[in-house]
């Protein structure tokens, strides 16, 4: 009875999907709600990067990309509706931008045998390949991330952050939660003196944090903060006249969206980032030909150019290329979602290889590896000039604390194979 | 010419006073539950599990629990989202504490759990009625969320602070987790809707639901008549948040699979899970399934209808969603304030006269 009813249900599900025509990419994005802000220039550039594709090329090896586009609203609920509704279509690469969704994600798509590239945001634990077979989080992730603003402090300050108060502002959730672990280790290690402020979803609300920080006054201020809540932090911050060189955002918290609302007192705000800025690379140059020009470029066009712009074409890039790589190794355009998942652990990004795309120095170069998921976490800042409106990179890109977070996720990883009976891989 | 009395005779007293006294009605109601029990199960995939049915089952029972107290015993709640957050929270406690047990006996426990933290929220309720009352309430929602974000036993220590449910089975069959086959988890909350529906329209028509609304028309005529206004509104505070307790249970570990308390059992819930109940209509069971249908199944359709039909884009019909339910909660409340239930109460009257009115 049970195998006849799998069977029903394996045929059922057989039946829904239908056949393989194009290469079929889901762009779960979020236009509208409290974190629009950074959805719409991510979801256009996603969106743009493809279009160039076809428009170009002809898509990618010839065949032509269909992206599928579903309203998430950040939402972790309608993130599960639109993963099951595009599952059906061939989907060959999930990329949420969410971290909730994310969390929601992992099993699912290491049950259907599908790719998940979750670039700088998700479980941080999943670059361990051993244990999240499907999960991917190259180039960098939030360890990474606070690392690197560790780092930079470090430098900075002569190498030496002892006795210094670092606060932490960060978005009440798994994303905003993810650094503390790290942070807190690295205090351990420095001799920094940590403190936590939460924000409640979404964000509007930060007038006691930014009081508290006014009583303690922390030397430094570190942000994990996304959407709405950015602008806020940042105005409430240059209302408290907390200097605004010694106020570091990741990179959710670095676009110029929210930097601009401040006006002049944003100068010097600074951001963690782990891919070029500004629009001077040959690529949009073919963008602006063939997806601005033609009418074809996704939202309203205006987003060309900005940081979660970059972001999104730079994820796009890195899922067009891995499947290229599947189309190459198996010689044949219908790629299937499990032969993306294979190039993805063998993707190498060369300098060469960016520059034959235009995008010369847009990212690190790493390697993916079977039991590296993470890339190397190379880690620059970026700095906001608000007098010529642009963010400029003011460091290079620079290896983070790998002592410190290969621990952490050595533990992380190994705590969720053990609460999931996943057996390990790459032995 | 439906629903008509004539020829359908009684012959018990067990019989005159059943669910379904009327012959077509009862005959509808076994053909639903065969469909629902019978033939899904066999039809059903993925994405109508994960997007449709397992989300209308589990609001289901959330509204058919707060029915009975705001619908039923007049006592308004926004605590909802977080009587759910309790249930989830109880029941990946006891998932990970005790990996053996069946599902069944976790998700009722986590029922009874969010049970006895409801009676203690409801404690107020016998000093406070009203908006007063919705303010408690309120506060309830914020402190259970508030805690659960807070304290780290309860998401068992893990960086992220989310709860994740592993994979458990009923009698080997796996119910949680990713490789749970649709159907397994369809059943599983059907059988969880049916009981707690079956539950809670026996519990509405016997003494313990006449005391309920005898509270809810008017508290001190009832108090004078002999009803008891603490064993009352406890009972009500009890059982309404057995069963949303029991949603928010399956809500976690069946459907979700990874809850983030903040954003999964925010007051955005305690709202939606009251216009369902408004929706669908105040102190009816048949209310609260058509509620979460409408609310489940309204986005979905708008979705399906905007962007895969008409190739809008996708923050266009997303706004739009939001205006058509807020628009339809006005006109309810305006046009109809006993919501859907009252339309198809309405609909039978016609029916049965049809097609020869008087």
């Amino acid at each position: 009875m049970k195998k006849k009813m799998a069977t029903l249900a394996l045929g059922a599900l057989m039946a829904a999907g239908p056949a393989l025509a194009d290469l079929v990419i889901p762009s779960l994005s979020y236009r509208t709600g409290p974190y629009a802000a950074g959805g719409i220039p991510f979801a256009d550039g996603y969106a743009d990067y493809f279009t160039l594709l076809n428009e170009r090329d002809g898509g990618i090896g010839g065949v032509p990309v269909n992206v599928i586009e579903c309203e998430t609203g950040y939402n972790t609920e309608k993130g599960v509706e639109c993963y099951e509704s595009t599952k059906g279509e061939g989907a060959l690469i999930y990329q949420p931008l969410s971290t909730g969704i994310t969390y929601q994600l992992i099993p699912k798509v290491t049950a259907d045998d599908i790719p998940l590239h979750t670039m700088g945001y998700g479980r941080t634990s999943a670059r361990n390949g051993k244990v999240f077979s499907h999960v991917f989080n190259y180039p960098a992730n939030y360890w990474d991330g606070a690392s690197g603003a560790i780092n930079y402090l470090l430098d900075e300050n002569g190498g030496d952050l002892n006795g210094k108060k670092i606060a932490l502002v960060y978005h009440n959730s798994a994303y905003g939660k993810e650094p503390i672990r790290t942070l807190e280790e690295l205090s351990k290690k420095h001799g920094f003196e940590l403190s936590l402020l939460p924000v409640d979803h979404p964000g509007q609300e930060q007038k006691s944090q930014w009081l508290q920080i006014r009583r303690e006054k922390p030397d430094f201020v570190l942000m994990w903060g996304w959407g709405v809540m950015n602008q806020v932090a940042i105005q409430e911050a240059a209302n408290i006249r907390f200097p605004m060189e010694n106020f570091i955002g990741v990179w959710w918290s670095g676009a110029q969206h929210d930097v601009l609302p401040a006006g002049d007192k944003a100068n010097g705000y600074k951001a963690v980032t782990f891919h070029a800025v500004g629009d001077d690379f040959p690529v949009f140059d073919d963008i602006k030909t063939h997806v601005v020009d033609a009418g074809k470029a996704a939202g309203a066009g205006d987003q060309v150019g900005t940081v979660l712009y970059n972001r999104g074409l730079y994820s796009a890039m890195l899922a067009a290329e891995a499947i290229k790589d599947a189309q190459e190794a198996n010689g044949t355009g219908d790629v299937t979602p499990g032969m993306v998942r294979d190039a993805m652990e063998q993707l190498n990004i060369t300098e060469e290889r960016m520059a034959s795309l235009g995008m010369p120095n847009f990212g690190p170069t790493f390697q993916v590896s079977c039991d590296n998921h993470g890339g190397p976490g190379l880690i620059g800042v970026s700095q906001w000039d608000a007098g010529t409106q642009t963010w400029n990179l003011i460091s290079d890109f620079k290896p983070t604390d790998g002592e410190v977070i290969g621990a952490l996720v050595e533990e992380d990883s190994s705590a969720y194979a053990a609460e999931n009976n996943v057996e390990t891989r790459c032995n | 010419m439906f629903y008509r009395e004539a020829g359908d005779f009684k012959t018990s007293y067990i019989a005159d006073s059943q669910t379904f006294p009327i012959k077509f009605d009862r005959y509808r109601y076994y053909v639903v539950l065969a469909v629902a029990f019978g033939v899904i199960p066999f039809i059903i995939n993925d994405y109508w599990a994960n997007a449709l049915l397992l989300p209308f089952l589990i609001y289901a029972i959330a509204a058919i629990g707060l029915n009975i107290l705001v619908g039923y015993c007049g006592q308004v709640s926004l605590g909802t989202g977080g009587f759910m957050a309790v249930g989830a929270y109880a029941c990946y406690k006891l998932m990970t504490a005790f990996p053996d047990v069946s599902m069944f006996i976790h998700v009722l426990l986590a029922g009874g759990i969010t049970a006895l933290v409801g009676v203690l929220f409801g404690l107020p309720s016998l000093r406070i009625k009203g908006f007063y009352l919705a303010v408690a309430t309120l506060a309830a929602q914020f402190f259970l969320v508030w805690l659960f974000n807070r304290v780290p036993w309860f998401y068992n220590y893990s960086a992220s602070g989310q709860i994740n449910s592993p994979e458990r089975d009923v009698f080997g069959i796996i119910i949680t987790g990713p490789n749970a086959p649709a159907w397994a988890t369809y059943l599983f909350c059907l059988i969880f809707l049916t009981f707690s529906a079956i539950i809670a329209r026996n519990l509405t028509r016997g003494t313990t639901g006449r005391t309920w609304m005898a509270i809810r028309d008017m508290d001190i005529a009832a108090e004078i008549i002999g009803v008891n206004p603490l064993k009352a509104k406890l009972t009500a505070f009890a059982v309404s948040s057995f069963f949303v307790g029991i949603a928010g249970a399956l809500f976690f570990a069946v459907y979700l699979g990874a809850v983030e308390v903040g954003e999964v059992f925010g007051i955005q819930k305690s709202f939606l899970v009251l216009f369902m109940v408004i929706i669908g209509g105040l102190g009816s069971i048949f209310g609260s399934f058509a509620g979460a249908a409408f609310l489940v199944l309204l986005p979905v359709v708008l979705k399906l209808l905007g962007v895969d039909l008409l190739g809008w884009p996708t923050d266009i019909v997303a706004h739009l969603n939001l205006v058509i339910v807020g628009a339809l909660i006005i006109i309810f409340l305006v046009l109809e304030p006993h919501g859907l239930a009252q339309l198809w109460r309405v609909a039978k009257e016609k029916l049965r006269l049809w097609p020869f009115p008087h």
